[in-house]
């Protein structure tokens, strides 16, 4: 029965067992996954005296940088019921690409916009393919992980492209105060998409679309052009990912960046983004980056094995998950 | 508020009531839902339980069934006094719903889908020969024209609608609860799961109807018993029913002006007009006008392709032919953007599934459409949605909290006017009405109606599809009728076509001509 609840008249003393629950759940809702990434790090500060210190919350954040700005992109991608499996691979090529344009003599300053463009086409492809072939996101972008993976190996000839004097090795390596650019640059790419999602009449429709893509059409907005836009977003925050990486290695290989889309993924649904689209949240991706980042950060600090890192961030993520459903429950 | 309309029919002193639900008392978060309500079923009747959305009838069947258990009251089955704490305990006590939406596996047969979960076995593996024949036999009684081996997905929404009501058979089912059983079928449709309902009755099982459609509790009722805002209103055989009378309980006033349109001949200049407009497959050239202030009906039976024609015009879907004039100048319209640049609005048929962004806030899904107008560089100007928002909750008496409400947490009459608000907020020249009160308790129907009347009023040319006979001969000035996916008639009040339920039903099933009466 649909009837509207007024939350006014409630009386917490009087709630039945099942109706308590419900409210659990509400909570778990509106602050999200805060509790959770506060709990690990007490935890972590509690098992490690090196933990919490200012020093290595600088490092948490120069680890998770990267992770932020895929999973902002893939936030909006998934927003819209979409995914987008392909950004370690466009990582990789723009990686590439930015550092051989970097060697060229005289063109050496176009390497930070020609790896971003690449990005951009590459991800505006993938969004081709989904709108106007029909072919479902999973698929399509599944062919661009492999194929650009290829790619990235293809241009780069096999080898390490290496420039020792790199031009944009400041983003990698310099700081603001004690900062690092490549945390500001994801807490801007973050500031950036948290104001087009909130305040643009362009994030309202990503939403709309999301949420039912048929009445988002029947509303006069352009769905294609939509897609178009999330899939050219997640690309061109892959091909800005890319650059950050080269930057910090002075080097790109056709290797960069593999396995990435799952973090990136992982981080977007422990933030509480419906995978069916509609629901979710910048803010919730930038703590899911968060817990995946303590997570790698606290573990190695407490010399647990890289396997079982493995194991215990996968857990994580299928308790996210659980989450989600418990939250999705109390829709109805 | 509770004057308890009690009958003493003969029936009530000889049987032995196969259910009793007493003082069931049901609340929500501290809302109550249900409050000391009564309900009394005989086997052998169809009893129609009414009320408007919200009134509890929904949340009392859900207790029937296990879903929920109430916080006070009683249910007896036989006079027994049974337990149901979850469906299965239901299903055990003979008690079988079937959903509005159906709940079918559409990859299984017949009977793989009646059997689900209580396989018939022999040793170890299933017994396929007798679970067919147990299912043919039943399929039988129902007058089924499919067999147990067909694959559920093949089936019309009616035929696998039977199918569920053979399962509750096979379950030796002796109360059946139908929740708006006819929303999804067609008139014929509607006819034959009626055959099987009174067949149903005349085997003594007990049929708990819920429905909006007045005409079928006249058709099918015996008995009727009204909630009210969670309360127990009264019950009346079927001597007692009279359409003022219910409609009374039910909203607690009675139904003078319910359709409040007066009917108007000379309307304004024309606004839309099509000419020839098809597409290619079940839309045959059709060709209207439409005015200024009209309200032109649009009928016909379920699937003549009244949808088709808004959508076409609407640009949802391609047409292959065809021009749509709009305040004489021709419309390129090649997707809905076009059409609402233009100034059509539409109001699909499903809500839920067409219309509302269901997960986003009522404020939200009011302003969507103005977003775009009332931007600065693409940033949204919250205060002109909160404006606009604020205005359409007053104008429509749209009822909720605050405007951060959920669209899913409204009732059907609320989402209903969220989602006119929406279309009304960019000042349309055309309206194209799908089903405006589909699924709609009353008392928001007459509201719906009364916005309708006043848009003709204010100059907005509408289109209205709908199926409700009494809908459209009360709303439309004009009205035209189709069938098979062609304009077969059109009525106006002049009088060799008048507007009656008659005259559109002779042109929806077939004849050509209206006879001279």
């Amino acid at each position: 029965m649909s009837q509207t609840l007024r939350p006014a008249n409630r009386r917490p003393g009087e709630q039945p067992r099942a109706t308590q629950r419900r409210s659990v759940s509400n909570i778990l809702q509106v602050v999200g996954i805060l509790p959770i990434l506060v709990a690990i790090c007490l935890l972590f500060a509690l098992l490690s005296p090196n933990f919490l210190t200012a020093g290595n919350a600088v490092n948490i954040l120069r680890q998770a940088s990267i992770n932020i700005v895929l999973a902002t992109g893939m936030t909006f991608v998934i927003l819209t019921g979409g995914i987008d499996l392909s950004v370690g691979s466009i990582l990789a090529v723009s990686a590439v690409v930015a550092v051989l344009v970097s060697l060229l003599p005289a063109l050496g300053w176009l390497a930070v916009p020609a790896g971003l463009l690449t990005g951009l086409l590459l991800g505006l492809v993938n969004g081709a393919l989904i709108t106007f072939l029909d072919v479902p996101p999973f698929i399509v972008t599944l062919g661009s992980l492999t194929a650009l993976r290829g790619t990235a190996y293809l241009v780069a000839n096999g080898t390490t492209v290496i420039n020792r004097d790199l031009n944009f090795a400041w983003i990698g390596n310099s700081y603001v105060g004690f900062l690092p650019w490549l945390v500001i640059i994801a807490l801007l790419t973050v500031a950036a998409s948290w104001f087009v999602l909130r305040q643009t009449v362009l994030g309202v429709q990503i939403y709309a679309v999301g949420g039912n893509d048929r009445a988002a059409r029947l509303t006069g907005i352009k769905v294609n052009r939509i897609l178009l836009f999330v899939y050219g977003v997640s690309g061109l925050l892959a091909g800005l990912a890319g650059i950050m990486s080269a930057s910090r290695l002075y080097s790109a290989t056709g290797m960069l960046g593999q396995g990435y889309e799952l973090d990136a993924i992982a981080a977007v649904i422990l933030g509480g983004t419906s995978f069916t689209g509609g629901v979710g949240t910048i803010v919730g991706t930038l703590l899911g980056a968060l817990i995946i980042a303590v997570l790698n950060n606290g573990l190695t600090l407490l010399n647990m094995s890289f396997f079982w890192q493995l194991v215990v961030k996968g857990l994580v993520i299928i308790v996210a998950v659980t989450i989600d459903r418990l939250r999705k429950r109390s829709r109805r | 508020m509770t004057a308890n309309i009690e009958t003493n029919s003969d029936r009530a002193s000889t049987v032995t009531p196969v259910l009793e639900m007493r003082g069931i008392t049901k609340r929500f978060h501290g809302f109550t839902a249900l409050e000391n309500v009564n309900l009394t079923i005989y086997p052998g009747e169809v009893h129609a339980l009414m009320g408007e959305n919200g009134a509890g009838k929904s949340t009392l069947m859900k207790i029937l069934a296990g879903a929920y258990i109430a916080d006070e009251g009683e249910i007896r089955i036989n006079d027994m006094p049974a337990q149901i704490t979850d469906p299965a305990s239901a299903r055990q006590a003979g008690i079988n719903l079937i959903y509005q939406e159906l709940n079918v596996a559409p990859n299984l047969t017949v009977t793989e889908n009646m059997y689900m979960g209580n396989e018939l076995k022999k040793g170890p593996f299933l017994d396929r020969q007798a679970m067919e024949a147990e299912a043919q036999q039943v399929l039988a009684s129902l007058g089924a024209t499919f067999g147990p081996n067909t694959t559920v997905r093949t089936l019309a929404i009616a035929e696998q609608q039977q199918v569920e009501i053979a399962r509750a058979l096979k379950d030796k089912s002796r109360i059946l609860v139908m929740d708006e059983p006819t929303a999804a079928l067609s008139d014929r449709e509607t006819e034959r799961l009626f055959e099987v309902i009174r067949k149903l009755r005349s085997d003594g099982i007990a049929i708990i109807y819920i429905s909006h459609r007045m005409e079928e509790i006249y058709a099918l009722a015996d008995r009727i018993s009204v909630l009210r805002d969670g309360q127990y209103i009264g019950s009346l055989t079927r001597e007692e029913i009279s359409p003022q009378r219910l409609v009374q309980m039910m909203v607690g006033r009675s139904m003078q002006d319910f359709y409040e349109h007066q009917r108007r001949t000379n309307v304004g200049e024309v606004v839309l007009e099509v000419i020839n407009m098809s597409d290619g497959r079940k839309i045959k050239p059709v060709s209207f006008q439409l005015h200024a202030g009209e309200i032109l009906g649009l009928a016909g039976l379920v699937g003549a392709g009244r949808t088709e024609v808004s959508r076409l015009i609407f640009g949802a879907d391609r047409k292959t032919s065809g021009e749509v004039w709009l305040r004489g100048k021709k419309l390129k319209i090649n997707s809905p953007d076009d059409a609402i640049a233009a100034g059509i609005g539409y109001v699909p048929e499903d809500r839920k599934d067409q219309g509302l962004f269901l997960e986003m806030s009522s404020r939200k899904n009011i302003g969507l459409n103005r977003l775009k107008q009332d931007a600065k560089a693409g940033l949204i100007n919250w205060g002109a949605v909160d404006r606009v928002a604020t205005q359409a909750v007053e104008d429509f008496n749209i009822r909720l909290a605050n405007l951060e409400i959920r669209a899913i947490d409204l009732s059907g009459g609320n989402q209903q006017k969220l989602l006119l608000a929406r279309w009304l907020a960019i000042n349309p020249l055309v309206l194209l009405l799908d089903e405006p009160t589909r699924g709609v308790d009353i008392g928001a129907k007459s509201e719906i109606y009364r916005i309708i009347s006043d848009l003709a009023a204010q100059g907005v040319a509408i289109l209205m599809v709908s199926s409700e006979l009494p809908e459209v001969i009360g709303m439309s000035d004009r009205v035209l009728v189709m069938r098979e996916g062609e304009l077969v008639g059109e009525l106006d009040d002049s009088l060799e076509k008048e507007i009656t339920q008659e005259n559109i039903m002779h042109y929806a099933t077939g004849a050509t001509e209206v006879p001279a009466s």
